[in-house]
């Protein structure tokens, strides 16, 4: 899925962007558990999450992972958003819920990351 | 150290610094990926030394991350002043936490980092005390 189809079904602030014409996202994980995202999580899946803070994007950067979806109307402040951007991560900012996000990119073909490693 | 070795990278983690929590991971990260270390290895060790860091950020007074390169390994040692751990098996469990309310609404705390820790690592050893805990943690290359 491409970041222009993700911010279109979430209606979606796209807040930073990295992403080039090969960007193309299968998986997703989500979690306000940084630890969760550290044991599960893949480089090849977007974060949604509801935590706002430095260590969502440090944790990001840990995995590889390359976009971040806040959630319930989370924006990243300017420190958050800078880091984000030194990291070359893609963020997206939407009001819906972490459950009707999941479900709405679920819907449109994304898929858990369960046995995708 | 032996023959092997080749270099070390150490950092100072400060107690309750969440700001910068992560700095010393994402360095260590930057030094072992522009030495083209196999990006799943360097992956690894980035979570592991994450998690190593901000146990230290949480639990201790303060401590410190090396992370020694060697010619066939990477050891990653996290060394703390703090309370230690009282039991160490306890602290292994999968879900098991002594971190704050305050902790857990950052992210963390949710009894997953020596886990984790140990699920991504080829060598994990743990000693706690009085004192501190000191945890040695290697990654064959």
């Amino acid at each position: 899925m491409k970041i222009n189809e993700m911010a279109s079904i979430l209606n979606a602030e796209i807040i930073t962007d990295f992403s080039d014409e090969n960007t193309d996202i299968m998986y997703g994980f989500a979690s306000d558990l940084m630890s969760d995202v550290l044991a599960f999580a893949t480089s090849d899946s977007i974060l949604i999450t509801g935590l706002n803070n430095h260590q969502v994007i440090r944790t990001a950067e840990m995995l590889d992972i390359t976009t971040v979806i806040f959630v319930r109307g989370k924006k990243p402040g300017k420190e958050i958003v800078d880091l984000a951007v030194e990291n070359k991560l893609t963020i997206l900012a939407t009001d819906y819920t972490m459950f009707k996000t999941c479900g709405l990119l679920v819907i449109n073909g994304m898929k858990g990351i369960e046995g995708n490693d | 150290m032996t023959e092997n070795f080749l270099k070390r990278y150490s950092f100072n983690i400060v107690a309750n610094d969440f700001i910068n929590a992560g700095k010393a991971s994402s360095a260590i990260k930057g030094n072992l990926k522009s030495m083209g270390i196999n990006a799943h290895i360097v992956r690894r060790i980035a979570i592991i030394s994450y998690e190593a860091e901000i146990n230290i950020v949480i639990h201790s007074i303060g401590g410190q991350l090396h992370c020694d390169l060697y010619h066939d390994k990477i050891v990653i040692t996290s060394t703390d002043v703090g309370p230690g751990i009282n039991d160490i098996e306890m602290a292994m469990t999968e879900g098991f936490s002594t971190a704050p309310e305050s902790v857990r609404e950052l992210g963390f705390g949710a009894g997953m980092g020596l886990p984790n820790m140990k699920k991504y690592s080829d060598d994990f050893k743990i000693t706690s005390g009085s004192k501190g805990t000191e945890i040695v943690i290697t990654i064959f290359l």
